[in-house]
């Protein structure tokens, strides 16, 4: 016979998915997020984010070529998106070379310390954001104003974040968002870095990934839910403006990097619990953690601490919180 | 539209090949191999020898206790051998060769088209001659069906499920025998109904079959049988007997040791209630079965009525050939199927379908590392982690398996299906239920005699 | 100048307030323990291989120290001399154990036993095995994924890509026992070992009739029985379709070597007898390897190998 007989074990079939192609859904779900960016504040968002892609990658082959050994990994997109990622949580205006020092240390520490693509117990980019937000302190945080067709390097502005904060320590603690335009932070309009300033596109990238089946609900509905039931009961115990119990939960939602970081980086699928309940808890988690940094932390965003924190409780929460098993009814 | 609870995937059913094809009888073999164990439970004990002569539907293999089968020579001649032959997976397994010599049947064999709708048997002579007729569930399982329609006691049965649901990919022999055997289908139903003393009997159909939703519908309220057409949401796995439980009733059967029966339902599989429809009302033993025989590039898919013991290899060149190059040749449907080294390797009764992979399809996809994204444990039907399985199996740390209820598993394949690392989950799911289970027998064995 | 002062004072005070807390903390929650064991550790090779049937070398140095009687303990790996001097050390009798090693019983290389499919399933013996028959037609045969190389702690035995057969190092192998465990054929068993790696031994273990064993492989063992015929030692018996020969009884007198038809018999370290004069030249060679007398019966028999699979399952539980 001229045939070459295969032999395998059933399954025979196998889903279209592979870790390329999420990845590669990933990287679409997050151009609106980019040309937002790029409208508000120029060619400068292409170029930090072509630099953090470009050093993740050579990081990435770099490092499997001559330390590590064996196959590089490469194709499968992850370091791609690891660089995108990292590029949105830094300013337009950084200098080069500190986000390459972010890439290092995204990709040489949060990854490749432990394994590679798999095994990091906490999201890369976020090593490296959370790194530079540590180690450059003025140049992370100085954001350029935008101004819908490019930014003037010399006023650097506030984020709202920061500004209702520093206007709350003033007021003795009162919220107040009497100088916040809410639509124009959903559209975009606001300082920032550059990928999260765009809820409105990043919810959009939100849906595609959803529909594309890449990630479930479960993580960014029970950020943002926690979220705004947060700033709601904030609002409620401080009473007095009543119009405050629907904008501060809106404020918050918008505000910094929450769509970003609940539908991009918290779903990130190595660092995040492996069951729908543990996603919940670990949703809530973050969510809490991120408003009690907003409002009471030294820092105006708190997102990122948030996620990393829970990131090392996935593995606990995978330990103990089991997927419902077939069969077995609760006794209650 | 019903569907079962937890987990599931959604592969390309890819039917159309063959479910618009007219069920052909295929030209009589010349020589069968029919193996004794052909079914779940303790091999048939041979009653021929070599030398002996055999009529069609005669009693070859007599079942070795209650968990087993009888088997019939499916084709009149004489026996040539009984010994070990490979089966389609190249292991040795002892089967009756009979050279077959014109086709006469035996006499009390009702060959003729007529249907019979009367039945005046009591329930335990029903059983007892679906016990005789050796019939086995046809989906695949090959789980005797007298075993499963005797209820134990302290149980008792409220529902009947007929399995029309077919959600294998490619196969479409149930499909075909549900248009074109409809009104014994439900006959059948009758019967079994009677057998099992229960009022409630519905068949649970995928909407991807609606001519055969339709159509049994029409029948059932033409000729007034009792019976409920149930449309299901088309899920894989939604044929595993757990899940279609699970989706008509809303219950689902406790981990192993549990039973279908400790929820009071009975199910039963469309083709194997045709087989006992025509065991009780026309004696005939199960001897042969509609096999699809398909594939992307086979020249032409087909739904074959086949007697037992028929090489597949003869179904495959009724189908045109196999196609150039790299093939995959497997014994049932892509997602459960075993694929096979031995072409020449018999039809049996759990053979539903032929599934041909050619080129790129017949090999997996490159296995990466795991990251984690949680798929297989969303998409496994028993809620299980099969990641976790799959890292403990490799560390053989077969407790922590154990504590992770590996006995549960289906074996349906969604875990893997749905790997996009494409890792080989099931393979070592598989091994680890294996392991396991022979752990739990051996304890089992040494705990016995001290009680 | 005072917060200099101020921080040397507390960070020195605090430093000796926990060194007096961890004082009475270890005094407190000291447990005793035998120090020999320690010393009964070290001299155990260290490689935590489980090939003496414990979890680990501290277990085997525990067990070792609390038993009265070591016979029955003894650790692969570290040999009859290791054993001695524990033995001395404790004042106990050592356990006498003659060296073995593993020894793959498959000559089926690819020339000899054509594939008649490509698997494609996980690269895994036990994987591959419970699912079917194997690429070849043989059954019995190795697999030849390696279950045994992963299992191997010392580098001991490696899967040759060109005969797709596991072959075992004799000089690395420390008869721990860990590949035969993990082989799901049982092709590999543990051997007495002779000098210069000299062995005899039936390379198949297949059970199937001669006419299939055949047509499946070239080197197959087809049970013919000659070589039990021509053996003056009684080692070798065939049952269940194959010979074996028990390396216990050969005296590596090389006869059955030239009697079997297929090649199945391999010979290991030494030339073979010369084809014509059967009997006389085989004398001075057999008295020339046979150095040792025998002290314990009963180690490398063929029933071993099943008990050793049967302990693994209740091991595991």
């Amino acid at each position: 016979m001229a045939n070459k007989i295969l032999v395998a074990p059933a399954p025979h079939v196998h889903s279209p998915q592979s870790t390329q192609s999420l990845m590669r859904d990933v990287l679409v779900a997050l151009i609106p997020a980019l040309a937002v960016s790029t409208m508000v504040y120029g060619l400068d968002v292409l170029k930090v984010t072509a630099i953090a892609v470009i050093s993740c990658i050579l990081i990435e082959y770099l490092i499997q070529k001559f330390l590590l050994g064996g196959k590089t990994t490469i194709s499968n997109l992850s370091a791609v998106v690891t660089g995108v990622l990292l590029a949105f949580n830094l300013p337009a205006n950084i200098p080069w070379w500190i986000i390459v020092i972010g890439a290092v240390v995204a990709i040489g520490v949060g990854k490749m310390t432990f394994g590679g693509l798999g095994r990091n117990p906490f999201n890369p980019a976020l090593v490296g954001r959370v790194f530079l937000l540590i180690a450059y302190p003025v140049q992370m945080t100085s954001f350029p104003q935008p101004t819908m067709n490019g930014y003037v390097d010399a006023l650097s502005g506030a984020t709202p974040l920061a500004a209702v904060k520093a206007a709350a320590e003033k007021a003795d603690g009162a919220i107040s968002l009497a100088n916040i335009d809410l639509l124009n932070m959903f559209s975009g309009a606001m300082p920032g870095s550059l990928g999260e300033i765009a809820a409105m596109a990043l919810l959009v990238g939100g849906i595609y990934l959803l529909w594309r089946k890449v990630i479930t609900w479960h993580i960014p509905v029970s950020i943002l839910f926690t979220m705004a039931l947060f700033a709601f009961v904030v609002a409620l115990v401080q009473g007095g403006d009543a119009a405050l119990l629907y904008e501060l939960p809106a404020f918050h939602l918008v505000a910094g990097g929450a769509m970003l970081g609940a539908i991009f980086m918290a779903t990130d699928y190595v660092t995040s619990p492996m069951t729908g309940k543990g996603m919940i808890i670990y949703g809530i988690g973050i969510g809490a953690i991120t408003m009690i940094i907003r409002l009471w932390g030294a820092y105006p965003e708190g997102m990122s601490f948030a996620i990393l924190l829970m990131n090392s409780v996935t593995p606990l929460i995978d330990k103990y919180v089991k997927p419902k098993r077939f069969g077995i009814t609760s006794k209650k | 539209m019903k569907t079962f609870p937890i987990g599931g995937v959604h592969p390309s059913d890819n039917k159309k090949w063959s479910n618009t094809k007219q069920t052909e009888v295929l030209a009589l073999p010349d020589v069968v191999n029919i193996p004794l164990g052909q079914h779940i439970g303790a091999p048939a004990t041979a009653k021929v020898a070599k030398g002996d002569k055999v009529l069609t539907g005669q009693l070859i293999a007599e079942a070795t206790g209650f968990m087993s089968a009888n088997i019939h020579s499916p084709i009149s001649g004489t026996v040539t051998a009984v010994d070990m032959q490979p089966n389609g997976q190249g292991l040795r397994q002892m089967m009756i060769t009979i050279k077959r010599e014109g086709d006469e049947w035996m006499p009390e064999i009702d060959r003729t088209a007529e249907i019979k709708r009367e039945c005046k048997l009591e329930g335990a002579e029903i059983i007892a001659k679906i016990k005789d007729a050796g019939i086995v569930g046809m989906g695949g399982a090959t789980f005797p069906t007298h075993v499963k329609l005797s209820i134990p006691n302290g149980c008792k049965a409220e529902y009947l499920i007929i399995n029309g649901v077919e959600c294998e990919p490619y196969l479409t022999s149930d499909h075909r025998t549900m248009l074109e055997r409809g009104e014994e289908l439900l006959i059948g139903v009758e019967i079994l109904k009677k057998a099992l003393n229960v009022e409630k009997a519905v068949i649970g159909i995928e909407n991807n079959k609606p001519d055969a939703i339709e159509h049994l519908q029409r029948l059932a309220k033409e000729k007034k049988f009792a019976v409920k057409i149930e449309p299901l949401k088309v899920q894989y796995p939604q044929g595993g007997e757990k899940q279609l439980i699970a989706a008509i009733t809303g219950r689902q059967v406790p981990p192993p040791p549990g039973l279908p029966i400790h929820v009071g339902a009975v199910v039963c599989n469309a083709s194997t209630t045709v087989a006992i429809y025509e065991a009780v009302q026309k004696n005939k033993p199960l001897i042969e079965r509609v096999v699809t025989i398909t594939g992307q590039q086979m020249k032409e898919p087909r739904n074959l009525l086949t007697r037992m013991g028929t090489p597949i290899s003869t179904l495959i060149e009724m189908a045109g050939g196999l196609p150039e190059g790299d093939i995959k040749v497997v014994n049932g449907g892509p997602m459960m199927g075993r694929a096979m080294v031995n072409l020449d390797s018999p039809v049996t009764k759990g053979c539903s379908g032929v599934t041909v992979f050619a080129g790129q399809a017949a090999s997996r996809v490159e296995a990466d590392t795991c990251i984690k994204c949680a798929k297989c444990v969303s998409a496994c039907p028993m809620g299980l982690e099969p990641y976790l399985i799959f890292r403990l199996a490799h560390k053989q740390m077969w407790d922590r398996v154990e504590d992770e209820q590996i006995t549960s598993c289906i074996e349906c394949g969604c875990c893997q299906y749905s790997c996009p690392a494409g890792l080989p989950l099931l393979d070592f799911v598989r091994l680890s239920k294996q392991t396991v289970m022979g752990i739990i027998r051996a304890r089992a064995a040494a705990n016995a005699p001290q009680k | 100048m005072t917060v200099l002062l101020f921080t040397i004072l507390t960070l020195s005070v605090l430093g000796i307030l926990s060194a007096v807390i961890l004082y009475f903390v270890a005094k407190k929650f000291n447990v005793e323990e035998d120090p020999r064991i320690d010393d009964v550790e070290k001299m155990l090779p260290g490689a935590n291989c489980g090939g003496c049937g414990f979890a680990g070398c501290r277990a085997m140095a525990e067990a070792m120290v609390r038993e009265d009687d070591i016979s029955s303990l003894f650790c692969p790996v570290g040999g009859g001399d290791c054993m001695k001097q524990i033995a001395a050390y404790l004042g106990k009798v050592a356990p006498e154990k003659e060296p073995t090693v593993a020894t793959v019983r498959c000559g089926g290389v690819c020339a000899k036993r054509p594939r008649t499919n490509t698997y494609n399933g996980a690269k895994s013996c036990a994987v591959a095995s419970s699912f079917y028959v194997g690429e070849t037609a043989c059954a019995f045969g190795c697999l030849g994924y390696g279950d045994c190389v992963e299992a191997c702690a010392f580098d001991a035995i490696k899967v040759n890509p060109e005969t797709g057969i596991a072959e075992v190092d004799a000089d690395k192998c420390t008869a721990c026992g860990a590949c035969v465990k993990a082989c799901p054929k049982n092709i590999i068993e543990l051997r007495k070992k002779w000098p210069k790696n000299r062995a005899v031994f039936v390379s198949c273990v297949s059970k199937d009739k001669g006419a299939v064993t055949m047509k499946a492989c070239k080197a197959g063992c087809i049970a013919c029985g000659k070589c039990a015929k021509v053996c003056a030692f009684d080692a070798i018996t065939i049952e269940n379709g194959v010979a074996y020969i028990d390396s216990q009884k050969c005296k590596l007198c090389r006869k059955c070597v030239n009697e079997c038809p297929t090649g199945a018999i391999v010979l290991r370290g030494m030339e073979p007898l010369p084809k014509e004069p059967k009997a006389p030249a085989a004398k001075p060679a057999e008295k020339a390897a046979t150095p040792v007398a025998k002290p314990v019966e009963a180690v490398a028999e063929k029933p071993a190998v099943a008990e050793q699979k049967t302990e693994i399952n209740n091991e595991q539980k």
